[in-house]
């Protein structure tokens, strides 16, 4: 079964994410892969990751494919026109690539050439919109295809923003658009969550818990502060706080929600920032 | 709507004055004046600093409006001081700086660089509130144009990136779709947020862009 028919089947699934080098060596986004083979339904591939240049997510999954392993293709607006985006997706399926993850895309002055031109020509939405226009056989200019693809859209959704009701609508219009299965944000208060979960349950479409490992209490406070849509509550940060071991007891964390979550949700994304043997632990730990 | 500037630093108006000694300044009384980058007052300083730099300013005006047809009065009234410049060196947004190149055959060069056209929100704080898209979309947006203040120009809600209703670009920027969201919702009308928006249509806006108003029958080509 691939991730779409496990979903369907109403398996709890697990995907995590591998982010392409900077440069050709893909050395260690393979041994990153590697250690997560098995164990894992699908792997999404970033797209240009914090607006930093490096090889392409198309690439990167073009690559986890010939390692035998389920890609998701992350694609933002950012760098793209819809000539450019509408040519990658017919691209990636001709490819084999059927999994993608729609995404607007950090801001370009985020990132590491903040002189580049921000595209932008399409968004989130209008980009799931356009994949689905081409799965039924023409272009966003009208114009018909010779073979369309199918492709298992993917969108983003953020259970902890500051106002929950833009991040609902804006979610519904999303699934209007296409969208088949979601990701979301970090998610560290399971409570929370399951209220994010009970207020879009008229929303029929599979959500997978973001699940950001936490490396100490700094970082927890870091993000609190800077991090767009994450809130990791002060019990956590206390929790880091007295641990001696952080990369332990970071694990620990990562694994107790995923168990909270598990009931409310359909599965989990589990992001661990280049230390992928932390993925493969918490799916070990949490019996995944 | 005003044209917002800022001035060039003054290597760089150096570097454009390196094969030019002697100056004509034009200043601008509305817009530049406004942004305090080519009024009077900037238009005396800068005759100061070429001073320094060792050159000569055969003369200065500021115009009420550097962007209209009297830039061609202008350069008549002040043809003794222009001619014996090498070159004009313009303290007004690029339309003025094109519009005083119709009528002069000097080199005309810009001191200021144009950012946007913007209005004056607080005194000294300009914003963006218009980047001529061509298809205009305040009437669903509670009057506050997303492709002005959002960097991404989103049109379908707001992007993850905000925080504290600020934008991931800048933590003292205001969300505009917070903004948009927040006067939406005071008006009873968050359903505009609920309609797909299509993609923006570029060719609404190819550059340059050009209107030619028929005043016989009242129709605009």
């Amino acid at each position: 079964m691939n991730f779409r028919e496990k979903l369907a089947a109403g398996k709890f699934v697990v995907t995590c994410e591998v982010g392409p080098p900077k440069g050709v060596d893909v050395s260690d986004m393979r041994r990153s892969a590697e250690r997560v083979r098995g164990k894992v339904d699908a792997v999404n591939v970033t797209d240009q990751q914090s607006s930093v240049m490096r090889l392409g997510s198309l690439a990167g999954c073009i690559l986890l494919k010939q390692w035998g392993m389920e890609p998701v293709l992350q694609m933002t607006c950012r760098d793209r026109n819809r000539i450019a985006l509408q040519s990658d997706l017919l691209s990636a399926y001709a490819l084999g690539i059927e999994n993608v993850l729609c995404l607007t895309g950090d801001y370009v002055t985020l990132g590491d050439h903040p002189q580049a031109k921000p595209v932008f020509d399409l968004d989130s939405v209008s980009l799931i919109q356009t994949a689905r226009e081409l799965e039924n056989g023409h272009d966003l200019a009208g114009k018909e295809l010779k073979g369309s693809p199918r492709f298992f859209i993917g969108a983003c959704v953020t259970p902890e923003a500051d106002h929950l009701e833009p991040q609902i609508i804006k979610m519904e219009r999303k699934v209007e658009a296409g969208a088949q299965f979601f990701q979301t944000q970090a998610v560290y208060d399971a409570e929370r969550f399951a209220d994010f979960m009970s207020m879009v349950r008229h929303i029929k479409v599979p959500v997978l818990a973001g699940v950001v490992v936490l490396r100490s209490a700094a970082m927890a406070r870091y993000m609190n502060e800077k991090a767009a849509g994450i809130h990791v509550p002060q019990r956590l940060i206390d929790e880091m706080d007295k641990a001696p071991d952080k990369a332990a007891k970071g694990v620990e964390i990562a694994v107790r929600t995923i168990a909270e979550v598990k009931g409310v949700c359909q599965g989990v994304h589990i992001m661990t920032i280049g230390m992928e043997k932390r993925t493969s632990d918490i799916i070990d730990a949490a019996g995944l | 709507m005003k044209a917002i500037t800022k001035q060039k630093t003054l290597a760089e108006i150096e570097k454009m004055l390196e094969k030019n000694s002697k100056v004509f300044l034009v200043g601008c009384g509305t817009c530049a004046t406004m942004c305090r980058t080519g009024g009077k007052d900037e238009v005396l300083g800068m005759a100061g600093k070429l001073a320094v730099l060792g050159k000569t300013v055969t003369g200065s005006v500021v115009l009420p409006t550097v962007c209209d047809a009297l830039d061609q009065q202008a350069v008549a009234e002040n043809t003794k001081a222009i001619e014996e410049a090498d070159c004009i060196l313009v303290m007004a947004c690029a339309y003025g700086v094109q519009t005083l190149a119709l009528y002069t055959d000097k080199p005309v060069y810009p001191a200021l660089d144009t950012l946007f056209m913007g209005q004056e929100m607080s005194p000294g704080i300009f914003s963006e509130v218009c980047v001529q898209c061509g298809e205009c979309v305040l009437a669903w947006t509670g009057g506050i144009c997303p492709l002005a203040g959002c960097p991404k120009g989103l049109l379908n809600g707001p992007c993850g990136g905000s925080k504290n209703g600020k934008c991931e670009v800048s933590a003292v920027k205001d969300c505009a779709w917070e903004l948009i969201y927040d006067r939406l919702r005071k008006q009873g009308r968050l359903e505009n947020l609920k309609k797909r928006r299509p993609p923006r249509d570029f060719g609404a806006s190819v550059k340059p862009g050009t209107c030619l108003v028929d005043d016989e029958n009242g129709e605009q080509t």
